[in-house]
């Protein structure tokens, strides 16, 4: 598997991040690199494993249905670059 | 199952609809799905809004056991495959409601599998025209933020509030074929929901909400390609959603166009889809497994508790009043709803017969309730207060017409039916002394009559009988006036 400057630049613009043309080629190869070293694993004979989800077993851990957080607007709204009253402000989007 | 023949009339001959309704419903939880801030519906903007639901950066996911509990109840509910091991994981799109920058949802290993729901296509006899919907899954993910637009010229606000609140989604299969199966599976579903108690199933409000596929073809041809109307949030709007676009969809094609596979919306008002025009990459959402959530494994003591924890379902329940001799028109109306069927028991559990309490509710309460602009949960009589009232009916010491009149000073005073009765002098007479001198008065009044009747004619026995009643103000009882009336009259 691998990718071409095009998928490079479909990547960026999915996850909102500004990439030169230089700076995509560089990733083209970066990239490649990175595929080429997860493939090498695909020579190992896992017929029969069972996937591992963790490192260590563990198991997940599940809440209680109880409300022990939130009330904390001030907080939640500290570092938004733009607030109106109670709210978040965004530049409009409609879609 | 019964053929459906809902067809559209094009020029080019007909055509048949294929839809497939994706739900999603809130489930019914204090906390949110992964954090422990309110999920009410409501409340000041951000306020029910913890660091984790913001999205700031280190905050972890913790999932909330009811919520997963709620998905299995439902999935219990529909006969579906309860998967005892499943995933969390993130769907990526960027939106100004979405502080993560991800929803976490169920793409690969949902937590329900198939199964299905029966709806009946004909309300007022249920059993003759049922029909199998399959669900494919169920899965549980993150609710968004809720974004206001016209509230500033340049400005959205953001309100968290709703994000990280847990939904469920419910896929169907494209098993429905017309917009009556849609309501009626949405209808089934929403009444299914309400009985486990895993969501309020309130549309109005939004905890209940549906993405609607539609695509059209040739009877028994080829699937066409489809479209799919995001968020439709009444029964009525989707049903004309998919009229709408079933038409849009013939007459797009039989001009020598092409359906395009989009997201549509539905505006209400001008009853109409909409393309939404979103960028071609818009549903590139590049799944994978959250990182940051374990598997969720569910052992049997879990799964054994959900099942214990099931009420009696609507099917179930309609099946059982029909046993009991109800009408299945009636049977289906009582269990239609979770309060109605739990109102009729608690009237039974005052011993009032089935087939009494049944036709008294129906035509009686209900009717009252319809005239007061009330839902039954407001109703100013309880069961016991009603069955006070038909227990004075069953025992013979009112008639059913003075049973009328008392229910509706019951309705108006908040009175006991035995005070009124008491009070008013509401019983029924068994004096056969007095009645007999009534029915005597009228036939010498009505002496024409008696003749008619005396020489064949029927159908008058019911004026004498209306008669005698009339002038024994509603208080004798009927059987007597017939067993007088018949002997008098010969």
């Amino acid at each position: 598997m691998s990718v071409d400057k095009d998928t490079v630049n479909k990547i960026a613009r999915l996850s909102r991040i500004a990439i030169s043309d230089a700076e995509a080629d560089k990733m083209v190869g970066e990239l490649n690199g990175i595929l080429a070293w997860v493939e090498q694993l695909g020579e190992v004979d896992v017929t029969g494993v069972e996937p591992m989800t963790a490192v260590i077993t563990n198991k997940l851990r599940l809440r209680d249905d109880a409300v022990t957080d939130g009330d904390v607007r001030d907080k939640v709204l500290a570092n938004a670059p733009a607030k109106e009253g109670s709210f978040f402000g965004v530049p409009k989007v409609i879609e | 199952m019964t053929e459906s023949t809902y067809r559209i009339q094009g020029n080019t001959g007909e055509w048949e609809v294929v839809i497939g309704l994706e739900v999603h419903a809130q489930i019914t939880s204090e906390s949110k799905l992964f954090s422990g801030a309110s999920a009410e519906f409501g409340a000041e903007p951000n306020s029910h809004v913890s660091l984790v639901d913001a999205a700031m950066p280190g905050m972890l996911p913790v999932p909330n056991r009811e919520c997963l509990r709620q998905a299995v109840r439902t999935g219990m509910a529909i006969n579906a495959q309860i998967n005892r091991w499943s995933r969390f994981d993130r769907k990526n799109y960027f939106y100004a409601d979405l502080p993560q920058g991800y929803q976490i949802s169920q793409l690969y290993h949902p937590i329900v599998g198939e199964g299905e729901i029966e709806v009946t296509l004909n309300e007022k006899d249920p059993d003759s025209a049922v029909k199998k919907i399959g669900i494919e899954r169920i899965h549980v993910e993150q609710d968004a933020g809720k974004l206001m637009h016209d509230q500033h010229p340049t400005m959205s606000f953001v309100d968290l509030n709703r994000s990280g609140v847990a939904l469920m989604e419910i896929v169907s299969r494209p098993d429905i074929s017309s917009p009556q199966e849609a309501g009626a599976y949405l209808k089934k579903l929403r009444s299914i929901l309400r009985y486990v108690g895993s969501c309020d199933g309130n549309m109005e409000q939004g905890s209940m909400r549906a993405d609607v596929n539609v695509s059209v073809r040739k009877p028994g041809g080829e699937l066409g390609t489809r479209t799919e109307t995001k968020n439709v949030n009444s029964i009525r709007f989707m049903m004309q959603a998919i009229e709408y676009e079933a038409q849009r969809q013939v007459d797009l094609i039989e001009s020598g166009g092409a359906v395009v596979q989009e997201t549509r919306l539905f505006d209400a008002d001008r009853q109409e889809t909409r393309s939404m025009r979103s960028k071609e990459d818009a549903h590139d959402y590049r799944y994978f497994p959250d990182p940051d959530l374990l598997p969720v494994e569910l052992d049997d003591a879990f799964l054994e508790e959900c099942r214990a924890s099931l009420p009696e379902l609507p099917d179930a329940k309609r099946a059982r009043y029909e046993a009991m001799g109800l009408t299945a028109y009636n049977a289906a109306v009582l269990t239609a709803e979770a309060e109605t069927a739990f109102w009729f028991e608690n009237l039974l559990a005052e011993g009032v017969d089935a087939k009494q309490g049944s036709n008294w509710l129906m035509s009686e309460l209900f009717g009252a309730l319809n005239k007061l602009g009330k839902t039954l949960d407001e109703s100013p009589v309880n069961p016991q207060q009603a069955a006070e009232l038909l227990g004075l009916v069953a025992d013979g010491t009112i008639s059913g017409s003075i049973a009328k009149q008392v229910f509706e000073i019951m309705l108006e005073t908040g009175q006991g039916a035995s005070a009124i009765v008491e009070e008013k002098g509401l019983k029924q007479t068994n004096d056969t002394g007095a009645i007999e001198a009534e029915i005597a008065k009228i036939m010498a009044a009505n002496e024409d009559k008696v003749t008619e009747y005396r020489s064949g004619k029927d159908k008058l026995f019911g004026f004498f009988v209306g008669q005698t009643m009339k002038a024994m103000q509603g208080k004798a009882n009927p059987q007597i006036i017939n067993d007088l009336l018949k002997k008098a009259l010969g």
